[in-house]
């Protein structure tokens, strides 16, 4: 199962340190990802492979909100079919 | 992944800035099963299935709802058409078995279950009296029952007895719930060439040629697709149509994701995907003012038939190439308290009965939570369904009337229904009478199906 995880808000020090120590603690493997800066704001994309995952996808999730309430980003994880979906014949 | 990433925006924006949402997931169970001509066992087998069928119908919701970020506002449950399950039981009244649904309905956390049924386009069975007379009082005394009556087909044209008996329905219901603003009027209506397998409540029932149990999927984007043309300002109709397809088409596949996910974690067939613009109260969920957005000072001016024409078709395009499987309304809604555009309509003046019962013959559905003055008499009602069901019958359409004549208001006032149901300013109906034409009865006979002009 692979997910799309975006962060977007006021950029700072240490973002991906801290999205990406999460995915480390819970076996989260990072396949792609991306980032821009557009004045002074941060948005990041990663493709994440959850199958290896050590704890199910609620759990992951509410750590990520956690996350973005404690640096002010909003960071979201969805399972990454919607998009191919939605733009994809 | 940066050519990509405009796609994931994209999504991410419909969703949250402009309320791209699964309006319902339907479960459709069949009751067939449960018939009994002791009323008590049938209802007993009536809770014991839906209880079970529909156990983890929430939770997979939510979970689906959690990991694609896409909101699933409603989980709802249709079932077979009560008359046909209840008249075996040969009961004079069927409120117990309105009350079992309801007691199922809270059991599995649904908000509204549809099906206390009946079809009666071409005559009466005793079952359908039955249940067409406890309507009032199942309205009143049940929370999360909704009613549907199918008075006319395009086959069997227009059940001219059973359109007099609704007009005295919904006046009574209106009069029993008049201590909510005459709110069981909006859990009933009344059909034209009703959809055996429509999601959207209150209309929803399980048709008798649906399977055992089956998962039927609502979307809705009001928002979507007025962003959509917001980028199109000023260019031609055509590109409009083109523009609202290839949204409907992206709202669709996430739908069909949804449906198809939901279908397989339950292990329960996957129906249809309705894809209907069902606006809500909110600012920004309004199909008035997509209407707007194509150029119209407000909703209910000339040309806005036109424009609900345009919009209807494309949705439906645009539907239709994204999913196999779409079925129930797909189209535009129309309902005037649960579209903040359509109220405003109202209020100025530029939306009128007669204005939205024209609209009503290119929309997906028909005259909707409209509400009109609590003495507006039953012959009247029955008069404005017949106009209804006639548009449906002529044109092979669905159509429908949920109105709610407000016990004890008057025009000017307004009637408050809260939540997804809304509030309505009420309109002004004709005043002369249709009372002799209603009083005939009988049948209006299917129209012919062929020299079309």
């Amino acid at each position: 199962m692979k997910a799309i995880i975006t962060v977007i808000g006021k950029d700072k020090v240490g973002i991906i340190y801290a999205v990406t120590k999460i995915l480390t603690e819970n076996n989260v493997n990072i396949e792609d990802i991306s980032q821009t800066i557009l004045q002074d704001y941060f948005t990041m994309m990663m493709l994440v492979n959850l199958s290896k995952m050590n704890c199910d996808f609620n759990r992951l999730k509410e750590q990520l909100d956690i996350l973005g309430d404690e640096i002010g980003l909003s960071i979201k994880i969805q399972r990454e079919e919607i998009f191919n979906y939605m733009h994809n014949i | 992944m940066t050519l990509y990433s405009k796609n994931i925006f994209e999504t991410i924006h419909m969703i949250e800035k402009e309320k791209l949402d699964i309006r319902t997931i339907t479960m459709g169970i069949s009751l067939l099963d449960c018939i009994d001509s002791d009323g008590a066992k049938a209802r007993l087998k009536i809770y014991d299935k839906i209880t079970k069928l529909a156990a983890n119908l929430v939770k997979v919701g939510d979970e689906i709802e959690t990991e694609y970020g896409i909101p699933i506002i409603n989980k709802r449950i249709a079932v077979t058409p009560i008359s046909l399950v209840a008249s075996a039981s040969k009961e004079d009244h069927y409120g117990e078995y309105a009350r079992t649904l309801d007691e199922a309905a809270k059991q599995v956390g649904v908000n509204f279950i549809g099906g206390f049924s009946a079809m009666v386009q071409k005559g009466f069975t005793k079952g359908d009296r039955v249940l067409i007379e406890s309507i009032p009082q199942v309205l009143n005394e049940t929370e999360r029952v909704c009613s549907s009556v199918n008075v006319a087909t395009s086959q069997a044209g227009i059940n001219m007895d059973a359109v007099k008996l609704m007009g005295k329905i919904i006046k009574d219901t209106a009069y029993l719930t008049r201590d909510r603003d005459s709110l069981g009027c909006a859990k009933l209506v009344v059909f034209a060439n009703a959809v055996e397998d429509n999601p959207f409540m209150a209309g929803a029932f399980q048709g008798i040629g649906e399977p055992e149990v089956v998962i039927n999927v609502g979307v809705s984007g009001p928002g979507v697709v007025k962003k959509a043309l917001e980028k199109v300002k000023g260019q031609p109709l055509h590109v409009v149509a083109e523009n609202i397809k290839k949204t409907a088409f992206k709202i669709t596949r996430a739908g069909q994701l949804v449906g198809n996910e939901v279908s397989r974690r339950l292990k329960v067939p996957f129906g249809i995907l309705d894809l209907s613009l069902a606006p809500t109260p909110e600012i920004g969920d309004s199909v008035a003012r997509i209407l707007e957005e194509i150029g119209l000072e407000v909703c209910g001016t000339h040309g806005t038939t036109a424009a609900l024409a345009l919009l209807n078709d494309a949705v439906k395009k645009g539907g239709i190439m994204a999913s196999s499987s779409v079925g129930g309304l797909s189209g535009a809604f129309i309902p005037v308290s649960e579209d903040e555009g359509m109220i405003n309509a109202v209020k100025c003046g530029a939306l009128t009965f007669d204005k939205l019962e024209a609209m009503t013959s290119v929309c997906s559905v028909g005259l909707d939570m409209i509400a009109v003055p609590g003495d507006t008499k039953e012959s009247t009602i029955a008069a404005i369904i017949a106009d209804e069901a006639a548009i449906g019958v002529i044109n092979h359409k669905t159509t429908a009337v949920r109105i709610i004549p407000v016990y004890g208001k008057k025009v000017g006032e307004r009637a408050e229904f809260g939540g997804l149901l809304g509030y309505a300013p009420i309109m002004p109906v004709h005043e002369f009478s249709s009372e002799e034409f209603i009083s005939r009865g009988g049948r209006i006979p299917a129209p012919i199906h062929s020299f079309k002009n």
